[in-house]
Order: structure tokens, then sequence, then C-alpha cells
């Protein structure tokens, strides 16, 4: 009970910090929204109408820092994240997440999983055949690919399979756009076929993470005791490395997935780039480039949010799944 | 029969990083290590005396015919703005190894601080600090890095460097301090508190040289954190466009189309270098973990963990 309340108050105190980074920042640094604003504007609105635009969303400049802050606060809570000041003028801003969110937890979501799971499988073997032809090239190889910049594997990928091939497959935005949206067959077809690059280069960088930690756990496992036991009752060797290895070798792995399932929602920035795939990190990046504070504002809040809630659930899972964590704490 | 291979081959690997002295010529037979030792080197060649491998001296300058094909005078052909591509390469190893060697021996030395005080004061202070390093921990480092970076204005080098320091020594710092801890309570510790040691020759003498190869692996992590973090922050646009460097080649590819326009080599190579310049930091760094992991259990615990790091990239 004592860990559960420890790992609340953090997740509590840790979201607290994010806020007051969030609101810090632009309030520190060079450079305001009024002016940014203003440029945006192209000095067609009086400072007046400037402000008060700014003051719709919570940039009071002139108002004490303890009130803004706190309103800051509130608001964030509530929903009230204001409308964006970007490319995108005046559009409310939880209505401009509501159109990225889906493509990027469907995007980078999916492409984590099929990392994890591939990587875990492949993991799982090559140390079961420790010494064997795939465990001696496996490591040398995904040491090197889980090395490589996520953005110039997705340049390679674009080379080969788009510019050298006369475009085999798209590399740009998430759907043909002479398309109109819906559940056709068509569109569907268009949306998979416009991910198969992104996903396939958030996979080559991700699974030899996986690949490793997995390999090396099961090595650490196949030398315990209960291995050795399951051996000495004859059990198959594939229930053995299923059943016992491979099942106490991935628990240490759990963990790290579910970070990785919090980081899906800040997307993959740079393969979101390059493939103009308009989900959140894109986003971001826009926001940034066009000096949207608002919208820079929440989704640095959502993201540090999705990351913290996965961390706690599983927290909550590993004290209901693993009996040692509940005695410790 | 796994479990006998398994063991023989862990033992193997042990003996000779168990004897004095045994531990480098060991690296030296790693094959791993030694590819990795040499990329290294090979940058650090380019990075002190770019004008062994070019005749340019200023990589910027415009003075050449725009978009050429790779040919005698222009081993990789030259950009759409006029400059020459090795040239640029060349040049461009410095910044990249500046920022390794900076940031990462930075954050490596911050993240020794903090883990260290913190698991070997213990009670208020460990909570703290063991707070504030979970928190950096989680928070998504690279949308912040982005967002630090266009509020401080075009990030210069030092803005870069400040970034990933800040970001990148929180891991580190988790690592050590449940390193240290365990260490608090071995014997030679005990004894050396029992002979009435100051504090701070204890940690000097007695724990740090303890924490060493954990405190390489570090560096070598936090050194390809930095390196592939900046190359990306560059690759947005968010660094200096004038500056030096594979980043800002990139950069400049992308915003010229280079790969649609015939030109892969401009975007490619600058890539293939930062690429290489990470793969061998990672080589090093699991050849570090190949030899010293079972001689020391704890280090494998915390290679499990290492996982973390790779998942809060862009």
């Amino acid at each position: 009970m004592r860990y559960l309340v420890r790992r609340l108050g953090f997740f509590v105190l840790t979201l607290w910090a994010a806020l007051t980074l969030n609101f810090f920042i632009p309030r520190l640094m060079p450079g305001s929204p009024v002016d940014a604003l203003r440029t945006r504007t192209h000095n067609r609105l009086s400072q007046d109408a400037l402000e008060q635009l700014l003051a719709s969303f919570g940039f009071k400049p002139n108002a004490n820092l303890l009130q803004q802050y706190l309103d800051y606060l509130g608001d964030m809570f509530t929903g009230h994240w204001g409308v964006s000041i970007g490319a995108s003028l005046g559009q409310p801003i939880t209505q401009i997440i509501a159109q990225a969110l889906p493509w990027t937890v469907g995007l980078v979501g999916v492409a984590t999983v099929i990392a994890f799971v591939l990587g875990t499988l492949i993991g799982a073997v090559a140390g079961w055949r420790r010494g064997g032809v795939l465990d001696s090239i496996l490591p040398t190889v995904f040491v090197i690919t889980s090395a490589l910049p996520y953005f110039w594997v997705a340049l390679l990928l674009i080379l080969f399979f788009s510019v050298w091939t006369g475009g085999w497959l798209p590399h740009d935005f998430n759907y043909d756009s002479t398309i109109v949206p819906g559940w056709t067959p068509e569109f569907i077809g268009s949306v998979l076929v416009h991910a198969i690059l992104p996903a396939a280069t958030i996979i080559v960088t991700a699974v030899g993470g996986w690949i490793l930690t997995m390999r090396n756990n099961m090595i650490a496992t196949l030398s315990e005791d209960y291995v050795r036991m399951a051996r000495a009752k004859g059990l198959s060797d594939w229930k053995i490395m299923t059943g016992y290895a491979a099942r106490n070798a991935i628990l240490p792995n759990l963990s790290g997935f579910a970070m990785s399932l919090g980081f899906v929602v800040s997307g993959a920035i740079l393969v979101e780039y390059v493939f103009n795939y308009p989900g959140l990190g894109y986003l971001l990046y826009n926001a940034v480039q066009n000096t949207d504070y608002p919208l820079m504002q929440v989704l640095f809040l959502l993201f540090t949010a999705a990351v913290l809630v996965a961390v706690l659930i599983c927290d909550f899972a590993i004290v209901a799944l693993d009996p040692r964590a509940r005695a410790t704490s | 029969m796994s479990i006998v291979t398994a063991t023989v081959t862990a033992e193997t690997v042990a003996v000779p990083a168990r004897r004095r002295g045994g531990f480098w010529h060991s690296l030296a037979r790693n094959p791993k290590a030694v590819v990795g030792v040499v990329i290294f080197l090979l940058f650090t060649v380019m990075a002190v005396w770019p004008g062994l491998f070019t005749s340019v001296s200023d990589p910027n300058a415009l003075e050449f015919m725009p978009s050429e094909q790779p040919s005698g005078d222009h081993l990789l052909g030259t950009t759409a703005l006029g400059q020459d591509i090795w040239a640029q390469l060349v040049f461009g190893a410095r910044q990249s190894l500046v920022i390794a060697v900076v940031a990462g021996g930075c954050a490596t030395v911050l993240s020794v601080l903090v883990g260290v005080t913190a698991a070997y004061l213990g009670g208020i202070v460990d909570d703290i600090l063991s707070l504030l390093t979970n928190a950096i921990l989680v928070i998504p480092a690279f949308p912040l890095i982005i967002i630090f970076a266009k509020y401080a204005g075009q990030g210069g080098l030092p803005v870069i460097l400040a970034v990933l320091v800040f970001t990148g020594w929180s891991y580190g710092a988790n690592q050590l301090r449940a390193q240290a801890l365990s260490l608090r309570s071995r014997d030679f510790l005990e004894a050396a508190r029992v002979r009435g040691e100051r504090r701070s020759y204890i940690i000097l003498a007695e724990v740090l040289p303890n924490l060493a190869s954990l405190i390489v692996a570090n560096f070598l992590g936090a050194a390809l954190y930095s390196v592939l973090t900046a190359a990306g922050l560059q690759f947005l646009g968010l660094g200096d466009p004038n500056s030096v460097s594979w980043g800002t080649m990139l950069y400049w590819s992308q915003n010229q189309q280079a790969l649609q326009t015939g030109m892969p080599l401009w975007s490619i190579a600058p890539g293939l270098c930062v690429a290489l310049l990470g793969a061998s930091f990672a080589l090093v760094n699991y050849a570090f973990d190949e030899i010293s992991s079972p001689a020391l259990r704890p280090v494998r615990r915390h290679r499990v963990r290492r996982s973390r790091q790779r998942t809060d990239r862009g």
C-alpha cells in the first residue's frame, strides 16, 4: 500500500513539475507571444486586440504572475486549452489535437507493438540457441541498428522504395489526397500503403533494443535452478523455452514496454516530419515553427501525461503480478 | 545442454576480465570494441586535422559549380548550393565529436554527482534527488529539447550542449545511485569508516573506483544520445543553419529536396557519418558489457533497464 501511495505521489509531483516547466519556459525565454502573434497577423491588429486575443488563451502579460499561474493550472485541468495562434489561427486546440491523435496512435502505436513482439520473439530464440548462427551475428547487427538515427533510416527507405523504384511506395502524407476519406476499401488501402515506410522506419530502429535485452535476459534465466528442474522433469524443449525461460525473461522488459507505449503519444517527431505524416509529433514541429505557444504548451503537457499514466499503470500492474513487489513495499 | 554452453562461455569471458590489466587485454581482443575504437579514432583525426583529407579550406563557401556528380575533383560531388560535399563531411566531424565528448562528459559528471550523493547521504537528500532524477527521466526529452531550442533562438552550439546535458544526465544518475547503494553496505567501506577516513576520501578513493566501469558505460551511452539528438535537432532546422556539421548538411539537403532531385549522396553521406559515429559508441559499450557482465552481476540487471533510454527519443 505504501508503495502505491509513493507512486501516486510521484505521479502528481511530476505532473506538477511538467506543468510548471511548461508555464515558465515561454515566460523566461526571449521573444514574446505578442510579437509572434503580431507577425502572424501581419501587423493588422492593434496592440489592444492582440492582447485581448492572447488573454483568451491565458496569456495576460499584465496580470500578476501568480494569478496567471493559478489560472493556467486551472485551465489545463478543466480542458480550457484555448485556440491556436499558429498556422490554423483561431481553431480550438482540442479540435486540432483530436484530428492528429488517431494518426499518431495508429501509426506509432502499432509500429511500437510490432517491434516489441518481433524483438521479443527473435531475442528469445537467439538466447535459447546460445552460440548458434543466429546468436553470433544478431548482437552485432542490432547493436548497430539501434544506434542508427531514425530520420536517416527514413531517408534511406524513401530512396530505395520510392525514389529509385519510381514511386513503389508513397512517402508523403497519410493518404492519397485525391481519395475521399471514408470507410471505403480504397481509402483504407491508401492509408495502409502510406503507413508502410514510416512504420518500417520505427520498427527497424526500435526492434534491436528489444532483441538484445530479451536475449540477455533469456541467457540469465536459462542458468536458473527452475529451468534445470524443468529439464530434470523431462519436459519438452518447447515447453521449457516458452513456459519457463521466456516467461520469466520477459518480465523486466514489460516496464520498458509500458514506458514506450507512453511515448507513443509524443509520436516519432523526426519520422513524422520526414514523411509529412500529420500526427501529434508533426503538429509539435509545426507549432514550434510558427511559435504557436498555446498549442506547444498543450502538446507538451499531453506527452508528459501520457508517459506518466503509462508508468503509473505499469506500477499498479507490477504490484498485481509480482508478489515480490508487494512484499518489499 | 544449453545451460552448459551458457555457463562455459560466461566463464571463458569472465576469467581474463578478473586478472589485473586483463580487462584492456580482453577489450583489445573483442572485435566489436576494436571496430568501434577504430571508427572513433578515424573521426578524431578528421576533426583535428581536416587538412589531411581535403584541400578545401572553407567548406561553406559557395565556390564550385552546383549539383555536380561525384568526380575526381569532388569525391562525392557538390551540393545544390555549390559546396564540396566531401569537404563538408570532413569539417563536420569536429562539431559532432565536440558534442559527443562535451555533452556526454558533462552529463556523466552530473549523473555521478547526483547519483553518488543520493546513495551516499541517503535519507531526505536521497528522496529529493531521486524524485528529481525520475521526474526528468519520464518527461519526454525530444519535444522538450525542440521547445527549448526554439525559445532560445536558432540554437548555437552552447544552447544545444546545454539542453543535451539537462536532458541526458538522469538515466545515468539512476543507474549510479542503484550501484552505489549496493556498495554502501560492503565490508571494505565499513572498514574505511571504522579507520576514521573522511567522507570525501571514502567517496573519491573507495566508492568511485568501484563505479568506474559503469561510469564509462554511461559516458558512452550519453555520448551516443547526444550525437543522435543533436543531429536530429539540426536536421529539423533548429540548429545554427550556418554551422559546419553533419546535422546542418542534412537540413540543407532536405531543404533542397536532394533525394528527389537526383543527389542522394548529399543527404545519405552525412547521415551515414552520424550513424557510424553512433555505432562506434554503441559497439564499444556493448563490448564493455560482454566483458564485464558475467563477473559483475548487477551490470546485467542494469543492461536490462538500458532499453528504456532508446524509447524516449523522437
